[in-house]
Parts: structure tokens; C-alpha cells; sequence
């Protein structure tokens, strides 16, 4: 079982369904604050979706200075996982943390509908277990959802399979690339436009999100299985 | 020298060479309006922000600072700065 913070922001709205979908993958989820700066031994941590600081200056500016982001930079140059959802992944591009920003949609409207899209990475702990290649439908509910990055940036994202998830029949926001997800060098921190929290139950309309939340069991089973074979492994040595 | 309250005026617009909806959303409007002799708009943010300092120059460097770390986005956006008194 994976210990899972889902950091809470002033004017963060997908906290709690952050949560619901974690725990129920099966992973120990609680909240941090903001201005907490311990984040209680977390395998895993969550920024969700919202408004934090009402987007103010521009979306995750103000969040991005949170006591909280400390600890979460800490975690994530330590190699733990991080995952940035919509506003959690404009936090992240503003903290560094991930190449890139993001910015006014390009038809200006907040968009809040379901969108096609392809896995193209799935060697990051959140996307383990989806086949690359393969097609989702997840909402989006953004109005600074472009994706945009200089042209070099750019280039080393899609040389370096840096890409997580792409738009595919349709761009809805002009984001580069069709871009809707990323992952930083060390594919630790992954940040993602649409909202896999809203669509991991049938009962929501499908379930395409649900994987995102189990990727990170199950890179836990597969971490035990490999301690199991070195330990059998020094065994059969001895 | 001339220590004391310093009013900086910073303008954040975003970089040229990235589409600005917002702005061609103002120049359509224009255009409906009937200004045809519009040929582009660019829209961006106007901060006027008051700093104690020693210097003029101390002034200003401490509102580059600022644009750095926090009010443009070195990524998408371009500022200037001016300092008065």
C-alpha cells in the first residue's frame, strides 16, 4: 500500500475525489495543507485540480510558493513521485519542476467536456499500467490548458519520450504537439491537463482514469517481487 | 543618493512570438466596432508597485527581481520595468 498526499491549496475544488480515487486503488491517501511542510513519509504526491489563489498573476504562481512546494521539490529531486493534475500541473511547470507552461486556452472558453486521448509514455509510476499507444477518454475542465515550450524544450521532450499523453482527434485547447501531459528528465514528476479522478468508476461514465491511480500499486507489487527474487537470490548463493 | 519610497512601474506582456487570444479577441471586437484601421492588438498586465530602496538603480533591480522570480513567467512572457520618481 503506497502513502499518498494529495496537497490541499486554497481554492483546490478536486481534492477530495483525488483522494476517493487514490484510496480507492487501493493506496493509503491523506491530505497535506499547504502550509504544512511534512509530508508524512509519502510515497506518492498528488497536486490536484482547482483554482488555487483564485489563479491570480497566472495559474499555480501564487502556489508555487506555498510552504508545501518546498517539501514536494524535495521529494521530487529525491526521485519520488509526483503527479500534477490540471491546476497541480501549472503549479508544477511554475515551480520548475516540469519543462514548459501552460496558457490561455487558444479560443479563450473554459473547457469542461470529455476528450480522446493516447498514452505515449508508460514508463512513469502513474501510467505504468496502460499500454502505450493506447486510447482514453477523460475529461478536461481547463481555461489555461496550452501547452506551450521553445522550440529546443520542445524537441528534447519528444526525443526523450517525455510526452505522457497527447491530444488525438481533436487539440482542444492549441496546446504544441497536441501535448496534454508530460514528465520531467528523470519521468518521476508527471503532470496532466485532463482529470483521471473524474473517470475511474463506471458510475462516472467509464473508467479510463482508474490506472493512473492503480500504476502506483502496481509498481509497489512489482518493487516487492523483485525484493522476493534478490532475497531468493542471496539464498540460493548462500 | 535618494533614499525612500519608489513607485515601479512594470509592464508583463506576453512573448511575440507566442499566440495571444486574448488580444486577438480585443482586436475582432475593435474591428467589429468598426475600427478596420486596427492592424493587431497584444494584451498583457500593468503592475504599479511601491518599493522602499536606497537608489533609483536598487529600486529597479529589486523589481527585476520580482518579474523573475514571480510576476512574468520566464517561459511565455517578456517585462520592462520603469522607476519613478
Amino acid at each position: 500500500m503506497q502513502r499518498v498526499a494529495v496537497v490541499v491549496f486554497p481554492g483546490s475544488n478536486c481534492d477530495a475525489d483525488t483522494l476517493d480515487a487514490a484510496r480507492a486503488a487501493g493506496s493509503d491517501a491523506y491530505y497535506v495543507w499547504h502550509k504544512d511542510t511534512d509530508l508524512q513519509r509519502a510515497d506518492a504526491v498528488i497536486l490536484p485540480g482547482g483554482f488555487s489563489y483564485g489563479d491570480y498573476l497566472r495559474s499555480g504562481a501564487i502556489a508555487r510558493f506555498s510552504p508545501v512546494l518546498r517539501a514536494v521539490t524535495a521529494h521530487a529531486r529525491a526521485g519520488g513521485a509526483v503527479l500534477g493534475i490540471c491546476n497541480g500541473f501549472q503549479i508544477l511547470c511554475e515551480a520548475g519542476l516540469l519543462p514548459g507552461a501552460l496558457m490561455r486556452n487558444a479560443r479563450l472558453k473554459f473547457l469542461s467536456r470529455p476528450v480522446r486521448l493516447r498514452v505515449e509514455a508508460t514508463d512513469t509510476p502513474f501510467t505504468a499500467s496502460y499500454e502505450r499507444g493506447e486510447e482514453l477518454t477523460l475529461p478536461i475542465a481547463h481555461g489555461d490548458g496550452r501547452y506551450v515550450a521553445d522550440s529546443q524544450t520542445a524537441a528534447e521532450l519528444e526525443a526523450n519520450g517525455q510526452v505522457v499523453l497527447r491530444y488525438v482527434t481533436e487539440n482542444p485547447n492549441g496546446s504544441l504537439h497536441d501535448i496534454a501531459g508530460v514528465c520531467n528528465a528523470g519521468r518521476n514528476v508527471v503532470g496532466i491537463m485532463p482529470h483521471p479522478e473524474r473517470r475511474n468508476a463506471q458510475v462516472l461514465g467509464g473508467q479510463d482514469g482508474a490506472r493512473v491511480f492503480l500504476s502506483l500499486e502496481a509498481r509497489n507489487a512489482t518493487q516487492h517481487v523483485g525484493d522476493l527474487r534478490a532475497v531468493d537470490g542471496r539464498h540460493l548463493r548462500v | 543618493m535618494s533614499a525612500g519610497a519608489y513607485t515601479v512601474e512594470i509592464r508583463v506582456m506576453p512573448r511575440a512570438s507566442l499566440l495571444d487570444p486574448q488580444g486577438q479577441a480585443v482586436h475582432h471586437a475593435l474591428q467589429a466596432l468598426g475600427f478596420g484601421d486596427v492592424a493587431g492588438v497584444r494584451a498583457g498586465k500593468h503592475l504599479v508597485v511601491q518599493v522602499q530602496a536606497a537608489t533609483r538603480e536598487e529600486a529597479a533591480a529589486k523589481a527585476r527581481s520580482m518579474c523573475d522570480r514571480l510576476l512574468a513567467n520566464p517561459v511565455t512572457e517578456d517585462y520592462e520595468c520603469s522607476v519613478s520618481p
